[in-house]
C-alpha cells in the first residue's frame, strides 16, 4: 500500500535534460522507479540515459501513461510547469525546484484549487516522495530509507535523512517519507499528509518533522485531535531561531510573534502528540514507544 | 530583501500613491540642498535604517529652521541608531527629509501572504501608530481583514467595505487600497506596510510611513530592485557569505556551525543549545555545495571572533562526504584553525570522507552521532573561553 508512489507510478520528468534532471531521472530509474518519460520543449526525439524526451506534458502522458510529475524546470519558469502538467491530466506533481517567485506559486495553487482540486502537488523547494523498495520520486538518497511501518512527512530534505537513518538503525522501516517542501506557499501540507497515513493500513505509526514558521503545525495537531488513532510522533526545528530572520527556508520565519516552536509543541502535545525534544533521540523514542528496544 | 522607507515611498509613488514630499541625503551637504529645494519648514528629518522603533530612540526629528535641521542631520548621519527593536544599532549613513504632515487621526494598512490559505490578506485599522502585533494582542477585533482572490486581485467594492468601517473617505481610501495591491503584485513583495497612514487635518489621505520587503525568489525578475540593497545594514559576515550563496546568520554564542540543509542546519543550533552551548550561528551550505564553497563557510565561519568551538554536521545525500572532507582540507589551507573542530558525518560516501579527513594530518575530532557532536563542541568552547 504506502501513500502516493509505488511500483505503478509512472514518472515523466520535466526539465529531463537539464544537468540536474537527468542526474536524478537516472538515479530515480535506478532505484526501480518507473520513469517513462521525460519533457524538454524543442528536444522531442532525443533521449536520456533510455528515457524518451517529449516536447509537451501532453505528449508524453499520451505515449507513455505517465500519471506522475517529477520537475526540475529553473524556479522562472516552474510555476508554468506546474501547470502544464496540471494542464495534461497529471495526478502527481512533485516540484523540487528550489526559489520559484512566492507570486507564481500563489497563482499557480490557485489555478490548481480552482480547476484540478483533485490533483496533489508536493513541493516546490522539497526532496520529493519515497516508498522504499518501490519507487523514489524525488533527489533523495535511496540507500538511506528501509521498507516498514512508520509515515514520514517532513518540510526539511537533510532532517527527513536524518530521521529515516535513525529509524533504520533501530530497525524501523518508513512505508512512506513524503518532504512537502520549506516554502510559504507549497502543495500538500502536514495535515494532509497525516490524513493519508491515518488511512494506510501499511502505516502503523506517524513522524512528523516540522520547523518554525506559519501554522501549518497546528492545524496538522487540530487533525490529529480529531482524526488519527495511530500513535504520532513530532520534532519541530527552530527553538533556537531568532525572530524576523529567514532561517534558509523562505517559509521558516517567525513573523509578529507567530510561527515559533515552543506553540507548535504545545499544540501537538495537547494533540496527545509525542513531542520528541532532542533529534539526536527521533529513533530511539519512536522505536521505544512502539517496543522495538 | 528590505528597502529603506524613502525607497519604499518612491516606489509607491509611482503607483500614484500619496506620499510626503520629500528628498534623500547622504551628507550634511545633500540635506541642506534637499531643505532648499522643499522650500519649507517644519520638515521632518528620518534616520534610514532596516529598523523599527525609530522614532522613540531619536531617529525621527521635526525641524523649524536651517539650525535644527542642521543639528538633526549632524545627530544622525554616521552613527549608529539603536531602538528596542535592534538593541545593537544599524549605521546610518542617509537620512529622508520630507514635509512635515498635519496629523489627525493615524491608521494602519498592510498587505501580506496569509500562509495558511495562500492568498494575499490585506490588514486595516484605526489604531495606528502602533505596532499591528500589540494591536492583535490587545484589541483583535480592531483588526479588520480582507482576503484577496489572486486571479481576481482586489475589488473596489471590497475596499469600499473597509473603507466604510474604518470611517475613512470612501474614494481616496478606495484608491489608495486598490493601488497599493497592484504594487504589492507588481514589485512581487512579501510585504508592504503603511503605518500609519495618515488622515490630516486638511481631510486628505497620506502614508506617511512605508515598509516594504521584497521576494527574494522574485529578484530575478527585478532586477532594477535588486541594486536597491543596502549591505550597509547586514551584518559584514552576512554579506561575504552571500557571495557564495551561503545561508549564513550570525548570532551571539561561540559554538560556529556548518551544516547541510536549512532543517538541519536549525536542528543543530537547537541540540547545541540542548547541550548547553550557544550557537555562534546559522550556516547552511545547501544541498549540492562545491569544494570553493564548503571552503569559504569555513573560513567564514571563522572569522567570527566569538566562535571558541566548531561543529560541523553533515548528513550527506547530494553532498557527500568526500566532497566535504575535500572541502575541509581546502578550507584548512585558506585559514588558520585556531579551535577545535568537531566533525559529524553520515550519509552518502561517508567511509570515503571519514578516511579522507583521518589521513589529512587535520586534528578534527570526531563525533559518532549529532548529540556526541553537540556535546563535544559544547565542552570544548567552554574550555577555550
Amino acid at each position: 500500500m504506502a501513500i502516493l508512489v509505488n511500483k505503478n507510478t509512472k514518472v515523466v520528468v520535466q526539465g529531463i535534460t537539464g544537468k540536474e534532471g537527468s542526474f536524478h531521472a537516472t538515479q530515480c530509474k535506478a532505484y526501480g522507479t518507473q520513469v517513462v518519460a521525460g519533457v524538454t520543449p524543442g528536444k522531442a526525439g532525443q533521449q536520456v540515459e533510455g528515457i524518451p524526451v517529449f516536447n509537451t506534458v501532453e505528449d508524453a502522458v499520451r505515449e507513455t501513461g505517465a500519471n506522475c510529475s517529477l520537475i526540475f524546470v529553473p524556479p522562472a519558469f516552474a510555476g508554468d510547469a506546474i501547470v502544464e502538467a496540471l494542464d495534461a491530466g497529471i495526478e502527481l506533481i512533485v516540484c523540487i525546484t528550489e526559489g520559484i517567485p512566492v507570486r507564481d506559486m500563489m497563482m499557480v495553487k490557485d489555478y490548481m484549487k480552482k480547476n484540478y482540486p483533485n490533483a496533489k502537488l508536493i513541493g516546490p523547494n522539497c526532496p520529493g516522495v519515497i516508498t522504499p523498495g518501490e519507487a523514489k520520486v524525488g533527489i533523495m538518497p535511496g540507500h538511506i530509507f528501509k521498507r516498514g511501518n512508520v509515515g514520514i512527512v517532513s518540510r526539511s530534505g537533510t532532517l527527513t535523512y536524518e530521521a529515516s537513518y535513525q529509524l533504520t538503525q533501530y530497525g524501523l522501516g518508513q512505508s512512506t517519507a513524503v518532504g512537502i517542501g520549506g516554502d510559504p506557499v507549497h502543495g500538500l501540507s502536514h495535515k494532509d499528509v497525516i490524513a493519508m497515513f491515518n488511512q494506510d493500513p501499511e502505516t502503523e505509526a506517524i513522524l512528523m518533522i516540522g520547523e518554525i514558521g506559519g501554522t501549518a503545525e497546528e492545524e496538522a495537531a487540530e487533525f490529529i485531535k480529531a482524526h488519527v488513532k495511530k500513535p504520532v510522533f513530532a520534532y519541530i526545528a527552530g527553538i533556537t531561531a531568532p525572530p524576523g530572520r529567514r532561517m534558509g527556508h523562505a517559509g521558516a520565519i517567525i513573523s509578529g510573534g507567530k510561527g515559533t516552536a515552543q506553540a507548535k509543541m504545545q499544540a501537538l502535545r495537547e494533540a496527545g502528540v509525542t513531542v520528541i525534544e532532542n533529534p539526536a533521540f527521533i529513533g530511539k523514542t519512536v522505536a521505544q514507544a512502539l517496543g522495538k528496544i | 530583501m528590505k528597502l529603506h522607507e524613502h525607497q519604499a515611498k518612491e516606489l509607491l509613488k509611482r503607483y500614484g500613491l500619496p506620499v510626503p514630499e520629500g528628498r534623500v541625503a547622504f551628507s550634511l551637504q545633500e540635506a541642506l540642498q534637499a531643505a532648499e529645494e522643499l522650500g519649507e519648514f517644519p520638515l521632518v528629518v528620518k534616520a534610514q535604517v532596516h529598523c523599527g522603533g525609530r522614532g522613540k530612540a531619536g531617529g525621527v526629528k521635526l525641524v523649524k529652521n536651517m539650525e535644527e535641521l542642521q543639528q538633526a542631520v549632524e545627530g544622525m548621519l554616521g552613527k549608529v541608531l539603536k531602538t528596542f527593536q535592534c538593541p545593537d544599532g544599524k549605521p546610518v549613513s542617509r537620512v529622508w527629509i520630507e514635509k512635515a504632515t498635519n496629523i489627525g487621526k493615524e491608521y494602519y494598512l498592510s498587505i501580506t501572504l496569509d500562509r495558511s490559505v495562500s492568498k494575499p490578506v490585506l490588514m486595516a485599522s484605526a489604531e495606528g501608530g502602533m505596532e499591528i502585533e500589540e494591536v492583535a494582542k490587545e484589541k483583535p477585533e480592531a483588526i479588520h481583514m480582507l482576503h484577496i482572490d489572486p486571479a481576481l486581485g482586489l475589488m473596489p467594492s471590497q475596499a469600499r467595505k473597509m473603507a466604510f468601517k474604518l470611517g475613512l473617505p470612501v474614494n481616496e481610501f478606495v484608491k489608495i487600497a486598490v493601488a497599493l495591491y497592484r504594487a504589492y503584485i507588481d514589485l512581487d513583495a512579501s510585504l508592504v506596510e503603511i503605518n500609519p497612514l495618515v488622515l490630516t487635518k486638511e481631510g486628505n489621505l497620506i502614508l506617511l510611513d512605508a515598509k516594504v520587503e521584497l521576494d527574494d525568489n522574485a529578484l530575478i525578475r527585478h532586477k532594477d530592485l535588486e541594486e536597491l540593497e543596502d549591505l550597509t545594514q547586514l551584518d559584514p559576515l552576512e554579506v561575504e557569505a552571500k557571495k557564495y550563496s551561503l545561508n549564513y546568520i550570525k548570532l551571539d554564542g561561540n559554538i560556529g556551525c556548518m551544516v547541510n540543509g536549512a532543517g538541519l542546519a536549525m536542528t543543530t543550533m537547537d541540540i547545541i543549545k540542548l547541550a548547553g552551548g550557544e550557537p555562534a550561528n546559522f550556516l547552511d551550505v545547501g544541498g549540492g555545495a562545491n569544494v570553493e564553497q564548503i571552503a569559504n563557510a569555513f573560513r567564514i565561519l571563522m572569522a567570527d571572533p566569538n566562535v571558541k568551538a566548531v561543529f560541523i554536521n553533515i548528513f550527506g545525500g547530494i553532498l557527500r562526504c568526500d566532497r566535504l572532507a575535500n572541502g575541509l582540507i581546502e578550507a584548512a589551507k585558506m585559514v588558520e584553525i585556531k579551535v577545535p573542530v568537531v566533525v559529524r558525518m553520515e550519509g552518502t560516501n561517508v567511509e570515503e570522507g571519514r578516511k579522507i579527513l583521518a589521513e589529512s594530518g587535520l586534528n578534527f575530532i570526531n563525533a559518532v552521532d549529532m548529540w556526541d557532536g553537540a556535546q563535544k563542541a559544547v565542552a570544548l568552547a567552554s574550555k577555550g573561553g
